[in-house]
């Protein structure tokens, strides 16, 4: 069953510095929701902190959906939400092989059957048997996204946090593995939660955005609506504008 | 026999390897091989694996006792074919001496790497990760250790324990984990904030789980490193210890007490205190060698 | 305004750079790239691997050590780059040819304040006063329209954001007046923003001056509006080049599935054309 989130008046702050700011939004289960904004914004920070990974100064985060839903920290919590993150190059331990890298959150979760269970995630994402026991310094970049979208699915979770995925790879890769996201989000009935800085890519993979700056909302909108320039915003807007790209002066 | 070999280096460097075992092989040889590039490490390698293969059949190469000696004939004599480093004032040959010897330096050497190294590991990565006042009541232990100058605090663990070869090594391994420690705990708080770790915890792993099993191996190399540069300070800290007579005890042929030993005859009879001084010298300078070639090959850089 | 040169500001005919492999072996990087430049602006594009980095660093003479660099030509305004002594070398670098790179944290001196590093830069090619050199640096801070120059200059690295760091970075290198530019990346580090900022200033100074540029990007769209030319790079291969006016008629697969691939605001493709690498490519 899919599973939503819903997000309430979201504040993180670092020592003294406010990275997030009163934010509000909810993502239906089974949606695709897009969250923009340049460096400083804090959408990094909200998806972090969704899955705990930086402390919530105030605010609430809670699932929506069927039945009883585990409260965020606690082990079920992380069976449901997974996470994807930015660099290709820091988020697999450089130790550790791909089979290794792939069991261990099935040994911390106590689910047997590894073998198969490992085996087919590799399949999903495209890599062969071949890489199973290398090492990520052998994997190109987009070998090891794959990785580490395998890694984040292979404990079946319902709602999938993804930093940044693309941002780190090169134009080609990028779209196998946008292409491979998207097709796993519907084989299993997936909710995304997408934070980038590239308008194009988070209208591509998403219903829904919300547009971050300096660490506040700016605009909750759909993503037809941002395509065909319908925003509210002029922050919005600017962005847009700078996301067509450079206009050369003409000569004189 | 020639093509096999040649499958042997194919199958462990190759590209897709099928198990976990030739995976952890092939990076096993991978760094070897860049080792053994480095001929001045290699130099201190063998020289190590000579002390070890010396050590071991001791009682087979040396050419005499090491413990018996003839006051009235082969007191003090010149280095010879007979005696080729010369005997001392008990007429022992100083050769089989310092060959028996080096089972100590070994045993010494080992015990400590041993003790202090795990130590250091545990505590510096604990403190690196907890942070908070875990982090800083651990990093104060580990500053008053630091504070006293080696030698002087094993003489004090010595002088209370009681002088001994047991005892020395206690006292040094004592003083020896503080820099292995502050090691791992710098490379832990660079590793704590990586996103491997964080997908490590977002798939629920506990804290011990993270530390031993994904924190601690990346810190062994540079501690593993680090034990082998401290090797030679190591060894003389116990030889000074047996230079003091709070090491090893007579009639141990332990090369520090030789060197004390021959201090006495040191203007006449140079050999008696020189010679040991030289196979202290030796392996001291061949684990230098060696940790060098160890932190060149285990550069977590190379392997990007 | 300068005098034309004799020739082309640059030369290169059949550039190829090797790096040692694991095994010891020479895998070349690049393989064979010509061009020729002149007063006019070059995109090169490719992905990672291509080798258009390394280009880049090579007509600097900053290849690492252990790269080997041959060609059957590679000159500068007619200077030989190959057989020239390093001291000559070394006054084309910042002086003559200038380079900026992608991050500024990485390629700023991190303990020298910014107005130091662009006056050492200056002093290292011209003889100037140090009242000279700081006037020429405040003015060269100026003209990228950084607001106070006088407060940047007193400043590190750290202390600025992306943005102005890189224009600092770009007034170190033009503050000699150089004939060449080479902008490896110079803004993918930086938020987009700031990027049209940053791109703008390029811009004006390259017209003004008359210089000569080279821009390497793995963003084709990007580069394709900022040059007049543009260079394909793949697997350390030219594979293309082509006026940027005549992008959309290129010929070439690969260049072809790079403008396809990318998602476009405004338009819905799914999935997505992928990149079908023909092997052929790498020949």
């Amino acid at each position: 069953m899919s599973v939503g989130l819903e997000v309430s008046h979201l504040r993180v702050v670092f020592d003294e510095y406010v990275a997030v700011d009163d934010v509000s939004f909810r993502v239906a289960p089974g949606e695709s929701f897009g969250i923009v904004g340049e460096s400083g914004s804090g959408k990094s920070t909200i998806l972090r902190a969704i899955c705990g990974l930086n402390p919530i100064g105030a605010g609430r985060v809670a699932l929506v959906g069927e039945g009883t839903l585990p409260l965020p920290g606690s082990k079920p919590f992380r069976r449901l939400v997974q996470m994807v993150f930015q660099d290709p190059y820091g988020s697999l331990h450089p130790r550790q092989t791909v089979d290794r890298i792939l069991a261990e959150p099935l040994a911390i979760h106590g689910i047997g059957d590894a073998e198969r269970r490992i085996e087919r995630a590799l399949d999903e994402v495209g890599l062969g048997t071949g890489f199973r026991f290398r090492y990520p310094h052998q994997l190109s970049g987009g070998q090891r996204q794959r990785v580490a979208i395998a890694r984040a699915l292979i404990l079946e979770p319902q709602i999938l946090l993804l930093d940044e995925p693309t941002s780190a790879l090169d134009a080609s890769v990028q779209a196998e593995v946008l292409n491979l996201m998207e097709d796993l989000r519907r084989r299993r009935h997936l909710t995304f939660v997408m934070v980038s800085h590239d308008l194009a890519v988070v209208t591509h993979m998403c219903e829904r955005l919300m547009v971050m700056a300096g660490g506040r909302a700016v605009e909750t909108l759909a993503a037809d609506e941002l395509s065909s320039g319908r925003v509210m915003s002029e922050y919005t807007r600017t962005l847009m504008e700078a996301s067509a790209g450079f206009r050369r002066q003409a000569a004189g | 026999m020639r093509s096999s070999s040649v499958s042997w280096h194919d199958w462990l460097m190759s590209d897709r390897p099928a198990s976990r075992r030739q995976a952890s092989l092939g990076r096993a040889y991978a760094g070897w091989r860049t080792f053994a590039r480095n001929r001045l490490a290699m130099a201190g390698l063998l020289t190590i694996l000579a002390l070890v293969v010396v050590a071991a059949l001791a009682d087979v190469i040396a050419p005499h006792s090491p413990y018996e000696g003839s006051l009235s004939t082969t007191r003090l004599l010149p280095p010879s074919w007979t005696f080729p480093f010369g005997t001392d004032d008990q007429g022992r040959d100083i050769l089989s001496r310092i060959i028996h010897g080096s089972r100590i330096t070994l045993f010494i050497v080992v015990l400590v790497a041993i003790l202090a190294a795990p130590i250091g590991l545990l505590v510096g990565t604990v403190a690196g990760y907890a942070g908070g006042y875990v982090d800083a009541a651990l990093m104060r232990v580990t500053d008053i250790f630091l504070a006293f100058p080696r030698l002087i605090l094993a003489l004090a663990f010595v002088a209370a324990l009681g002088p001994g070869i047991e005892n020395a090594v206690i006292a040094i391994a004592i003083t020896s984990w503080p820099p292995y420690a502050r090691i791992a705990r710098a490379e832990t708080l660079t590793i704590r904030r990586t996103d491997y770790i964080a997908a490590v915890k977002l798939a629920g792993a506990s804290p011990f789980r993270i530390v031993l099993r994904h924190i601690m191996p990346l810190c062994v190399s540079s501690v593993i490193v680090r034990v082998t540069l401290d090797m030679a300070g190591i060894i003389l800290t116990a030889a000074g210890l047996g230079f003091l007579g709070l090491g090893a005890q007579p009639p141990m042929p332990e090369w520090g007490a030789l060197i004390a030993n021959g201090r006495n005859y040191v203007l006449d009879q140079w050999w008696v205190a020189a010679a040991p001084g030289a196979a202290i010298f030796i392996v001291s300078l061949a684990f230098n060698l060696l940790g060098d070639g160890l932190r060149d090959a285990l550069d977590p850089r190379a392997d990007k | 305004m300068r005098n034309a040169p004799v020739g082309p500001l640059l030369d290169v005919d059949d550039l190829r750079i090797a790096f040692p492999n694991r095994e010891g072996a020479y895998v070349e990087a690049v393989r064979g790239v010509s061009f020729q430049l002149g007063r006019e602006r070059l995109g090169v594009v490719g992905e990672s691997g291509s080798g258009k980095s390394q280009t880049g660093r090579a007509i600097l003479g900053l290849t690492p050590p252990q790269g080997r660099v041959t060609a059957r030509r590679l000159a500068f305004d007619g200077i030989d780059l190959l057989t020239c002594p390093e001291r000559q070398r070394r006054d084309l670098r910042g002086g003559r040819i200038g380079m900026v790179l992608q991050d500024p944290q990485f390629s700023l001196n991190p303990v020298m304040t910014i107005g130091e590093q662009i006056v050492e830069t200056l002093q290292a090619h011209e003889r100037v006063s140090n009242r000279e050199a700081r006037e020429r640096a405040l003015a060269m801070l100026a003209a990228v329209q950084i607001d106070r120059p006088e407060r940047v200059y007193r400043l590190h690295p750290h202390q600025v954001s992306g943005g102005m760091g890189q224009r600092a970075m770009i007034a170190m290198m033009l503050v000699a007046d150089p004939d060449l530019l080479i902008a490896d990346e110079p803004t993918s580090a930086l938020d987009v923003t700031v990027q049209l900022q940053v791109l703008k200033i390029l811009d004006r100074l390259v017209s003004e001056r008359g210089m000569g540029l080279i821009f390497i990007s793995h963003d084709l769209r990007l580069v394709s509006s900022f040059c007049d030319r543009i260079l394909v790079m793949y697997a350390g291969r030219v594979v293309e080049e082509i006026p940027s006016g005549r992008l959309n008629e290129a010929q070439h697969p690969y260049t072809r599935g790079l403008l396809d691939c990318l998602p476009r605001l405004g338009e819905s493709r799914h999935p997505l054309p992928v990149l079908q690498r023909d092997p052929a490519w790498a020949r």
